[in-house]
């Protein structure tokens, strides 16, 4: 149980930069998750805690314990690996003991730490196999069972679930959630899958291209996204981003879409006056866009004629492509709404849910 | 044959007569057209004053062309058997040739040298067991067994422990392509040139006025202030500085075949161990070594065939003299420089028995790795 601290820490590799002065801090117990696209340096982040990569600068602490030149053994963290990389010549008590063994603990306290992790997990019947008896599922649960017989200070995850199927990922999600909850010790997961990080995470780091973007709680990053790239990865449909301008006719500010005009609400109007005229990229969720007819009466809403395009039934809502102007946009509405393709169709716009970003550096400014 | 006779839609009897004559006559015909076809190109060849490049030319025509004729003859006969024969009898022709050869070569010969091994020096006279007491008790046919040994145990030690250093060494260094052809390039060499090369670098002159030395280690030796030796005459150690020789031809394959199994462990499996708290010499016995354990026997095994056969470097440097002798070489004395081939068989019977546990476990290895 420790925390962990990131102090402007890079990582390069000759011209490249795979993780760019960053700084993070993460609390004991808590659950971090590290989010975006491949290749954002969000595997090399965790790998270089792991100490599996050397840092090219900076520091990095596990508790108060610098541990820059500490060598992976000594760091007392524990990994998952996304391949599970099971000794494949030992069975899974074996496998489950070896880190046991190294640090020469005493035989019948490896049998009952063993024991008792593989009955946390479900996989005591599985003890004498060889990994390549097991199944994919059964693996995953054999490599976190591996980390968790050690009692380490924190735990690694490096997309533990992305070789499982559909179902057993939802499944092995939850478990990994309540395992958090069990052993009360800071886990550091990495995923790019922005499901996965909103529903384990106590905290969720969003990295692109090496720089983290934001770091916030999940119900945070949602409602309040510091960036047009934070607002588009995380949540399902994608937020819709139009190019806009903020004008202002008869005392009231308005987003100009070229396509559509809506009314901002006042307090906002309070906060985006000094901006009128400004260049602007306007955001708003597809849960945020409403049929005429099932309007939430809470809302402040703001018209918006648009084509149907496409249509999508999810049984308890639809999708709905709609076309303004030129451009493209997801509502995702009520499914008692009666809507067809090529029909010209009034959504309501819920205008306290929108995201204002600056056009040009792509910050909130909201 | 016997498939026309019970075949109820078969043709009538006068015309399966006919059919079947025809059949007949053709398939003693036709072998004997193609065996007359064989036999004079051999006469040709045996006989004929040509010019070389007339010869070279009708040779290679009349052994290639002769086992083609041969194999589409049998197969147009076997063609013509019924079914059920056919499918039996097919395959062989086309592994029997291989087969026969096989047998021609190397189980009569075996079974003749068992034979011999039996006998005394005129190959006339059983004697029972007698050239295998000279063999299990000779002084010099047991130092042979204890040098053997010797290189059994330090050729293949060193050869392997080397290889497998360089393999993991040179897996983590940026020239590694360059380690490992200098480290293989002796693989090019025969095991006589090899000899050749070192007996210079062993060369010893002796002591006395105007006398230099001219081998590379006594030159060393001297330069640092040392006294020049005879090393190949030093027993025991002569027998190490000829092990040398081997271990320098030999590490390269070791190396190479290793290699390849140590780039074949996934990258994870050596991290998790480390994350796992194990330091790189423990990742490498309690991970490396048990992943690639597979290779690691056929390599050893492969090379303690070689040692117990080892012939040419103790042949070509001492000749088995100074206590260096072993068995192939003692093989090599007693049939072609003493003329007994009875004793020379009964080595030679010693060292197949000794050979043939290590290549059983060898060939068993490979077909675990699906390699057979």
């Amino acid at each position: 149980m420790a925390s962990v601290t990131y102090e402007n820490v890079y990582k390069r590799w000759g011209d490249v930069v795979a993780v760019n002065n960053l700084s993070l801090d993460i609390a004991d117990r808590e659950f971090m998750v590290y989010v975006g696209p491949s290749g954002c340096g969000k595997s090399t982040t965790l790998r270089l805690l792991a100490g599996l990569e050397e840092i090219s600068e900076g520091t990095i602490k596990i508790g108060d314990r610098v541990v820059n030149d500490v060598p992976p053994k000594d760091r007392d963290i524990a990994m998952v690996f996304q391949s599970y990389a099971l000794y494949p010549h030992m069975s899974v008590y074996d496998n489950m003991a070896f880190g046991l063994k190294l640090r020469k603990t005493p035989k019948a306290e490896i049998d009952a730490k063993v024991k008792e992790a593989a009955e946390i997990l479900g996989i005591s019947q599985l003890l004498d196999r060889k990994p390549k008896a097991l199944s994919g599922g059964q693996r995953q649960r054999v490599a976190v069972g591996r980390a968790i017989v050690r009692h380490p200070q924190v735990f690694l995850f490096d997309e533990p679930l992305s070789n499982l199927d559909a179902k057993l990922r939802v499944e092995t999600r939850a478990n990994i959630s309540r395992l958090h909850q069990q052993l009360a010790t800071t886990f550091i997961y990495v995923t790019h899958d922005q499901v996965e990080a909103m529903t384990m995470a106590s905290r969720i780091a969003v990295l692109k291209d090496g720089i983290l973007m934001q770091v916030d709680t999940p119900q945070n990053l949602y409602n309040r996204p510091d960036n047009v790239f934070v607002a588009g990865f995380i949540g399902s449909p994608s937020m819709n981003f139009f190019d806009a301008t903020l004008v202002e006719q008869d005392g009231q500010l308005m987003v100009d879409g070229g396509s559509f005009r809506l009314l901002m609400p006042a307090e906002k109007t309070q906060q985006l006056r000094q901006y009128r005229g400004r260049e602007v990229i306007f955001g708003i969720r597809p849960d945020d866009i409403h049929s005429a007819e099932f309007t939430p009466p809470s809302i402040t809403p703001a018209l918006l004629r648009a084509k149907v395009d496409v249509t999508e039934l999810m049984g308890n809502e639809i999708f709905v492509y709609g076309l303004t102007g030129k451009k493209q946009f997801v509502a995702r509405v009520d499914p008692r709404t009666r809507v067809h393709a090529g029909e010209e169709v009034e959504f309501n716009v819920g205008m306290d849910n929108m995201h204002i970003f600056d056009a040009k550096t792509e910050k909130a400014l909201v | 044959m016997a498939g026309y006779q019970t075949s109820r839609d078969g043709p009538s009897p006068f015309i399966w007569l006919v059919n079947g004559l025809g059949r007949l006559l053709a398939a003693v015909f036709v072998p004997i057209v193609t065996f007359l076809v064989l036999w004079q190109g051999f006469i040709f060849l045996r006989d004929n004053k040509a010019p070389q490049i007339v010869m070279v030319t009708v040779a290679i025509l009349w052994g290639v062309g002769g086992v083609a004729l041969l194999y589409l003859v049998s197969n147009w006969l076997v063609e013509k058997l019924p079914d059920a024969m056919r499918r039996a009898i097919q395959p062989f022709i086309f592994v029997g040739p291989a087969l026969a050869i096989l047998a021609w070569y190397l189980a009569i010969p075996t079974l003749r040298t068992l034979v011999l091994s039996f006998q005394d020096e005129t190959s006339r006279v059983f004697v029972g067991l007698d050239n295998y007491v000279f063999a299990f008790t000779d002084r010099i046919m047991l130092e042979a067994f204890r040098n053997n040994l010797l290189w059994m145990i330090f050729g293949t030690g060193f050869s392997v422990g080397l290889g497998l250093l360089i393999a993991v060494l040179a897996d983590r260094s940026r020239f590694e392509n360059v380690y490992k052809a200098i480290i293989f390039m002796p693989m090019a060499i025969s095991f006589v040139g090899a000899g050749v090369i070192w007996k210079f670098m062993y060369t010893y002159k002796g002591e006395g006025i105007g006398i230099n030395e001219i081998g590379l280690i006594n030159a060393i030796v001297l330069a640092l202030g040392g006294k020049s030796q005879p090393w190949l005459s030093l027993p025991p150690w002569n027998n190490f500085f000829l092990i040398v020789i081997m271990v320098w031809l030999q590490t390269g394959y070791a190396m190479v075949i290793l290699s390849s199994a140590i780039k074949g462990i996934p990258a994870e499996l050596l991290e998790a161990a480390r994350v796992d708290g194990a330091s790189e010499v423990k990742a490498f016995f309690r991970i490396t070594i048990p992943y690639i354990q597979g290779t690691l026997l056929t390599v050893i095994t492969t090379i303690i065939i070689f040692s117990l056969k080892l012939f040419d470097i103790v042949r070509v440097m001492t000749g088995g003299n100074n206590g260096t002798n072993v068995i192939a070489n003692e093989f090599y004395l007693q049939r072609f420089t003493y003329g007994h081939t009875g004793r020379a068989s009964a080595i030679a019977i010693v060292l197949l028995l000794a050979v043939v546990p290590v290549m059983i476990y060898n060939l068993r290895q490979f077909r675990e790795r699906r390699t057979f």
